[in-house]
């Protein structure tokens, strides 16, 4: 018998779900946006007996409130797609506050199967419980898992088939909230049912109680004032009874059930006060090591990636000349072939000079992902927290914009962790000025060419540190004005460290990689070919006989991108350009990376990539290391690629923000290599 | 200001109506146990409850009322 069946993940953020997902679905996985945290739409497949499983991975919640997107995206897909069954995966070693989510299942009526997972961890520190009776009292079968080391997940299919085909069936507990809140909530219901407000979809005792609970999205949807009112009257009423607003005395009856569940059913809790992960705590989060602890680990990621990264580096540009060379030979010596050209310097070029950067931004989203599994990651939040406010910034930006050192258009998505709007707002405008991998290749081009070995590590590293204060600075400017603070605290879990596998490294590394090589196969290709064409036609008919090189800088001056650049040249030149570093920016501007080859071309010589001697002896003889500077701050601060635009656009959902994003940064850009350009010409510092 | 290591009850937090019920969403329901992790002035307030750790922000830890 051949049959689909649909199957929700859910659980507490922390609570290794994203693990069994992965260990569910394997390799047949879809992701339906880029996965910076758990996305919405992440699902996969996998099939048993017959049967093909459509496995959903919800966001991680710990409620089934309506106080996060996060958390409305979950209810939202169980109420109104009906999966077959929803499995809650739950952090045994963490269980009653766990449990809260799957109290919110139950009342839902939703199909359960819950997965104790970490059931490693709750072993080893002598928790235990008896599991059949446990899951009698909760109306849903229990199934121990260790999912990092994936354990379980074949008990994990046989449940979720078996109760997907009715053959469990348990009873479902009913959880009761104290004589008033029953006696009001029982009220509203015969108030809904009779106005018959309540849709097919919700049972109108779940509908009533969420109203009480204050629930905004269902209290937008009820369609009548009079029982709105009536509902604030019964809320005072509630609030004077309990002391405390009515959705909190209802928060405390869920966790009164919990409590009454697990007391029945425990064989061993052991009061641990202090575990390891508190000790550990203790220094990482001290106030006065906590910093300083912080910026060495930040220091350590930055050699990482940037040292191991480089003989990969080598042998991937080997990889492309030598292409590039196998290419060219398919040709007669010294043809004029479209083509060949198209092929070797568009293609080749283009795509080579990002593909070249992917083992250092591998590298660095490695190295995330290992202090993210390590449960680092809140700590950090929790320490930049405090100078990060100071900037109108929140301790949480941090990640998205440490991502945003490697693409910043994964680092833009991740900003979905942020739930004020505004604070997400800022940190995506501003997260460009963290320099992306693309950046680089312009860096070790410049530096080289015109610094002595002695400060060339000191001026990349000050490159990345004006960025990043630009940064700080740009959020400030716009709290200021466009984007004033709303008020948020911060609260955070703290999950408990361990030690990450390689498995979900390598898979987290990975899944934030895939966007950089997509974007290359796709977006940059596209580009370097548009690029290609402008800066090769149209050609100057009359130019036919001299020296190769000379002739492709004529060809370049007549050509598209040569008219723009020289139409540019005024605007520019405040800034110590001229028309040929102005053609190379208007390449950058659809792909960073596109400027290093665009220079290459204007300066003809063959193929460039950032280690041609070539050409950054041509530069160093046209250009003053002023100008060097220049370029680089311009290039650091000015627009992101358009992807990244793009990005924006979508994550913020308006063109409004995505424009000022590129509108501000260029602008600010301009202002600031001008200056420099113009206090370091009066200062003597220019040829 | 409750030291660091010491058992207490929760008796009330003042925060505005939605961080209040994200909070007891967490465990910091009126009258539950809370295990105070760390609590230094330059550091972080971190409690036990429910068995997971929560690290509130200095404003959020000023608001939240003990005995």
């Amino acid at each position: 018998m051949n049959r689909e069946i649909t199957v929700a993940l859910v659980g507490n953020p922390n609570s290794g779900k994203t693990t069994i997902f992965n260990n569910l679905t394997g390799n047949r996985q879809h992701v339906g946006n880029y996965p910076g945290v758990t996305v919405e739409k992440k699902f996969g497949e996998v099939t048993a007996n017959d049967t093909k499983i459509h496995v959903v991975d919800l966001p991680g919640t710990y409620s089934l409130t309506a106080l996060s997107v996060d958390e409305q995206i979950a209810r939202k897909f169980i109420i109104d797609e009906q999966p077959d069954v929803v499995v809650d995966i739950i952090d045994y070693s963490n269980l009653e506050r766990n449990l809260y989510l799957t109290t919110q299942l139950i009342e839902l009526g939703a199909p359960l199967v819950l997965v104790f997972n970490m059931s490693d961890v709750a072993e080893a520190r002598g928790i235990e419980y008896d599991l059949v009776g446990l899951g009698e009292n909760l109306g849903a079968p229990i199934l121990p898992t260790v999912g990092h080391k994936g354990q379980g997940t074949k008990d994990i299919i046989k449940a979720i088939l078996m109760v997907a085909d009715g053959e469990i069936d348990p009873v479902r507990p009913g959880i009761q909230y104290g004589r008033e809140i029953e006696k009001e909530t029982a009220r509203l219901q015969s108030l809904l049912t009779e106005g018959g407000l309540v849709p097919d979809k919700y049972n109108s005792r779940w509908m009533a109680l969420k109203l009480l609970e204050n629930d905004q999205e269902i209290l937008d949807e009820l369609d009548s004032s009079e029982i709105r009112k009536e509902i604030e009257n019964i809320s005072r009423h509630l609030n004077d009874v309990h002391g405390v607003n009515p959705e909190i005395a209802i928060a405390d009856h869920r966790y009164g059930f919990i409590s009454g569940v697990c007391r029945k059913t425990a064989r061993s809790t052991p009061d641990t006060r202090l575990t390891r992960s508190d000790r550990i705590d203790r220094i990482l989060t001290d106030g006065r090591f906590g910093l300083p602890i912080f910026l060495v680990l930040m220091y350590l990621v930055f050699h990482f990636t940037f040292t191991l990264g480089g003989l990969p580096m080598e042998w991937i540009e080997s990889f492309f000349g030598w292409s590039g060379e196998v290419v060219t030979g398919w040709w007669t010596e010294g043809s004029d072939s479209a083509l060949k050209s198209l092929l070797v310097d568009g293609i080749i070029g283009g795509v080579g000079g990002v593909i070249v950067f992917l083992p250092n931004i591998m590298l660095l989203f490695l190295a995330i992902s290992i202090l993210e599994d390590s449960g680092y990651m809140p700590r950090a939040a929790f320490v930049m927290d405090r100078l990060m406010q100071k900037f109108g910034l929140q301790g949480r930006s941090f990640m998205p914009m440490l991502i945003g050192f490697g693409c910043s258009i994964p680092a833009i998505m991740a900003t979905r962790t942020l739930d004020n709007r505004r604070d997400r707002l800022v940190t995506m405008l501003v997260l460009p000025l963290m320099s992306c991998g693309a950046r680089f290749p312009i860096y070790a081009l410049i530096i080289p060419a015109f610094f002595p070995m002695k400060m060339r590590g000191i001026m990349l590293f000050s490159i990345y540190l004006f960025g990043i204060i630009l940064a700080f600075v740009s959020a400030k400017l716009l709290r200021i004005s466009l984007l004033q603070r709303t008020a948020t605290s911060l609260v955070m879990e703290l999950p408990s460290y361990r030690l990450p596998t390689f498995n979900s490294i390598i898979t987290n590394m990975w899944e934030k990689s895939w966007l950089y090589v997509r974007k290359a196969g796709t977006i940059i290709l596209g580009i370097s070919i548009v690029m290609w064409a402008m800066t090769s036609y149209p050609k100057n008919p009359e130019i036919t006989a001299g020296d190769p090189g000379a002739i492709q800088a004529e060809y370049l001056a007549y050509s598209i991108a040569g008219r723009v650049g020289h139409a540019i040249e005024p605007v520019i030149k405040p800034m110590g350009f001229d028309w040929r570093i102005g053609t190379a920016m208007i390449g950058a501007f659809a792909a960073k990376e596109v400027f290093v080859a665009q220079m290459g071309i204007i300066f003809s010589v063959g193929e460039a990539d950032e280690v041609s001697e070539a050409l950054r002896e041509k530069l160093q003889r046209n250009y003053s290391p002023l100008v060097g500077l220049c370029m680089m701050l311009f290039m650091l601060i000015s627009a992101p690629c358009m992807a990244t635009i793009a990005v924006t656009k979508q994550e913020s959902g308006l063109w409004k923000w995505a424009l000022l994003q590129l509108g501000g940064l260029t602008l600010m850009a301009y202002v600031v290599t001008t200056t420099v350009y113009q206090v370091g010409s009066l200062l003597g510092m220019g040829l | 200001m409750v030291e660091t290591g010491r058992r207490v009850r929760l008796v009330g937090i003042d925060a505005g109506r939605r961080l209040e019920a994200r909070l007891a969403d967490m465990g910091l329901v009126p009258g539950v146990e809370i295990d105070v992790i760390n609590n230094t002035y330059h550091g972080p307030f971190i409690v036990a409850v429910k068995g997971s750790r929560i690290v509130l922000g200095r404003g959020m830890a000023l608001k939240i009322d003990v005995e």
